[in-house]
């Protein structure tokens, strides 16, 4: 390889790992358009927002709490991708799976000493998005069902579930004596609340003010999340610790190079002697098990009651996609796009209040980037094409190969 | 009120309501089928309904011209089929991801338009039902079940019901049709014979996308004449589905509309009438009805061979 070709081998690269930035960079402008035509100053408008997601302890807390669930959809969603199936149906998967949770948590939870009770609890959320995710996968491997369509379906079925057990069998029983009906569930037992990071700070034994260590200004405020009271709780590093496993997963283990091979090839798969059917059911159900324990998390850590499924899941189920996508795919690249995004939904909040924009348009500019990342994606395949044909391929080794293809063969098949 | 309904009035309650609610179905699923059968499988069929809806019913509110309205729903449509288009066709993007980011963009944009625009729900006058009088005194309307099924509905959705014999002819009897068809089964091949692949499926996508915002305008300027947030509800993604469920082909896709609208229907009867099956599950039952649909073994040779496949001359 001469020294010309590598430089531009990196340069490429680094091109590559840039395009998702470019992208974002675009559909923040195109909504600094929309801002116009709504008559807001766009600068004033993305600095509330990025100022209240990320310059002080309150936004930056919310955001990382944000971010926890965006992060274990995420995972579920990359990991499908990678096998070459797409899982629409996160949020389907995350209702039920806090659905489970909750159930458990209710009818058994203080039998359990609590570190026990919120394992199984978390187990309980995985296992019950799994099941809702191995069923698309099971019909698309047997029947030829489309996996786009039938997790959209499954995602209206387990609204419509959550509906029915929170006004029947699961309803808050105080809720029924008041007469008020409201469809939520009782509270968990406190002893399954998985611990804030005051707790865990005071548990450390760790100065509970950052005036005490001398800090100062923004690094007071991100001390402060660390340790004064706020909602951030131990899920994000729970969240952070299933992305490194599910990275060891997928590069690490006989299993995850199996999905990565059905995803990239299932025809070279299956000749390679690989079971290419089992393995997209085995990538759904994981897919769906992360969604599952993201629900539950949602539950354990932040809610610790279920109430209507949609405000629960909130929309994760697709936002977890554009934090995956952005991620490149890959689990390391993940959790900052998913405390990037979780800034977002944050900062859309905090600039509605601050200027009186929707929130929604934070809706709308992640569907922007989605766009706009799956466009620019065009070139990384082009620039791929060319480097194919002129150089060797890059092998397979620790870094991740080049950026998977977007477009799983035998998506719809 | 149990008593006072007979079953056949409520038999015939069902059909009317049922006929009533494919209006949308069918104008998303038939404009859906364009596309699928020029190879583009448009996801963000939802985002769209929801545009065309909001800007539908926003130039009726401000003008009250019902066919300007149309219109405006027609156009934010093309809008919005040109966006999944370039992304799509000329950036050969992943169908399955780019139509759920024009979903996004399109339920974001019109909540946001919706509330900085009109803020409140607000009613409009629509498109209001045919009654066919002969006479000052007659009308088909008011003849026993024949009226009820047949004579009074409103021009939508006779619109919607024409539509489906329109777009089998276009598909099956024009050379534009033929086009589209070859382009969804064989790019290469259309290709070498000179045909513009990339504009045949611009078009067929850029027209399915105008009769999604006409779908969604018959949800707010003639069916229900109001307009709220998030008013499709998942009726664009069940429309997608109705074209698998329709074998890709037109009529297919009027079976597929009028039975889910009827199941649709019995499911809002089942609520009226207080039955013993919780509303909730009466609501799941469309969804499971698709998924079974879906698994139907026998119309997947029917599927376009190229869809969801992009095209790039001289690399495949």
């Amino acid at each position: 390889m001469s020294r010309f070709r590598r430089k531009r081998f990196v340069s490429d690269r680094l091109w590559d790992a840039l395009l998702p930035v470019v992208a974002v960079i675009a559909a923040l402008v195109v909504g600094a358009g929309i801002l116009l035509l709504q008559g807001a100053n766009p600068l004033e408008a993305y600095r509330a927002m990025f100022g209240g997601a990320f310059g002080n302890k309150n936004g930056l807390a919310d955001t990382l709490v944000k971010s926890v669930p965006l992060m274990l959809v995420g995972l579920g969603i990359a990991i499908a991708f990678r096998g070459g199936v797409i899982n629409i149906g996160a949020e389907g998967q995350l209702i039920v799976g806090a659905l489970l949770t909750t159930y458990f948590g209710v009818q058994f939870g203080a039998h359990f000493p609590g570190a026990i009770a919120i394992l199984l609890g978390l187990l309980a959320g995985m296992l019950m998005g799994a099941i809702w995710g191995a069923i698309p996968g099971v019909l698309k491997a047997q029947l030829g069902v489309n996996e786009i369509l039938s997790t959209i379906m499954m995602n209206q079925i387990a609204i419509q579930v959550g509906f029915y057990l929170l006004r029947g069998p699961m309803i808050d029983p105080a809720e029924l004596a008041a007469g008020t009906n409201i469809p939520h569930s009782a509270r968990l037992p406190k002893s399954m609340d998985m611990p804030r990071f005051t707790d865990l700070a005071k548990m450390l034994g760790l100065p509970g003010k950052a005036q005490d260590l001398g800090l100062h200004g923004y690094a007071a405020d991100v001390y402060g999340v660390l340790v004064e009271p706020t909602r951030l709780h131990s899920g994000f590093i729970l969240a952070v610790i299933v992305s490194i496993l599910v990275y060891i997963l997928l590069w690490r283990t006989t299993i995850g190079y199996r999905i990565r091979a059905v995803g990239l090839n299932p025809h070279a798969s299956r000749y390679a002697g690989m079971n290419v059917k089992s393995t997209m059911v085995l990538s759904m159900t994981l897919s769906g098990a992360f969604a599952g324990l993201a629900g539950a998390v949602e539950i354990l850590g932040l809610h610790h009651r279920m109430f209507e499924p949609t405000s629960v899941s909130a929309g994760f189920g697709f936002s977890g996609i554009v934090a995956a996508l952005f991620g490149k795919l890959h689990p390391l690249g993940i959790i900052p796009s998913s405390i990037l995004f979780g800034g977002l939904l944050v900062g859309g909040d905090k600039m509605q209040r601050a200027m009186q924009i929707p929130q929604v348009l934070t809706v709308a500019i992640l569907g922007l980037v989605v766009l706009f990342v799956v466009s620019t994606d065009y070139f990384v395949r082009k620039r791929q094409n060319r480097r194919v044909s002129v150089e060797e391929s890059p092998g397979e080794g620790a870094v991740p190969g080049p950026t998977p293809p977007l477009s799983p063969p035998e998506a719809n098949a | 009120m149990t008593h006072e309904l007979t079953l056949a009035a409520i038999l015939l309650g069902i059909i009317h309501s049922g006929i009533r609610l494919a209006t949308p179905y069918l104008y998303a699923a038939v404009g859906e089928t364009f596309a699928q059968r020029s190879g583009v499988l448009n996801l963000g069929v939802e985002g769209i309904m929801l545009m065309g809806a909001f800007f539908g019913f926003l130039t009726v509110f401000r003008t009250g011209n019902l066919w300007l309205g149309l219109a405006a729903a027609a156009g934010a449509g093309v809008l919005m089929g040109l966006i999944m288009s370039v992304v799509s066709i000329t950036f050969q993007a992943e169908q399955g991801i780019s139509g759920i980011g024009l979903y996004m963009f399109g339920l974001g944009m019109s909540n946001l338009l919706f509330k900085s625009m009109l803020g409140t729900v607000e009613g409009v006058q629509g498109f209001s039902e045919l009654r066919f009088c002969v006479t000052d005194s007659f009308c088909l309307a008011d003849v026993p079940v024949l009226g009820d099924i047949f004579f009074s509905h409103s021009l939508l959705t006779y619109g919607a019901f024409l539509l489906v014999p329109l777009a089998a002819w276009v598909l099956n009897k024009t050379t534009w049709g033929l086009k589209i068809r070859s382009v969804g089964q064989n790019p290469e091949a259309a290709d070498s014979l000179g045909v513009n692949v990339a504009g045949v499926r611009y078009a067929a996508v850029t027209l399915g996308a105008a009769l999604a915002g006409i779908a969604g305008a018959s949800l707010s300027i003639s069916l229900l004449n109001i307009y709220q947030e998030n008013m499709t509800n998942g009726m664009g993604f069940i429309a997608v589905a109705l074209v698998y469920f329709g074998s890709w082909r037109p009529y297919g896709v009027l079976v597929g509309a009028l039975l889910f609208s009827v199941v649709n229907a019995l499911q809002l009867w089942v609520q009226v009438l207080n039955l013993n099956i919780p509303s909730d599950v009466a609501v799941m039952m469309p969804y499971v009805l698709t998924i079974l649909a879906l698994a139907l073994p026998f119309r997947r040779q029917l599927q376009p061979a190229a869809l969801t496949k992009p095209f790039s001359r001289g690399e495949s």
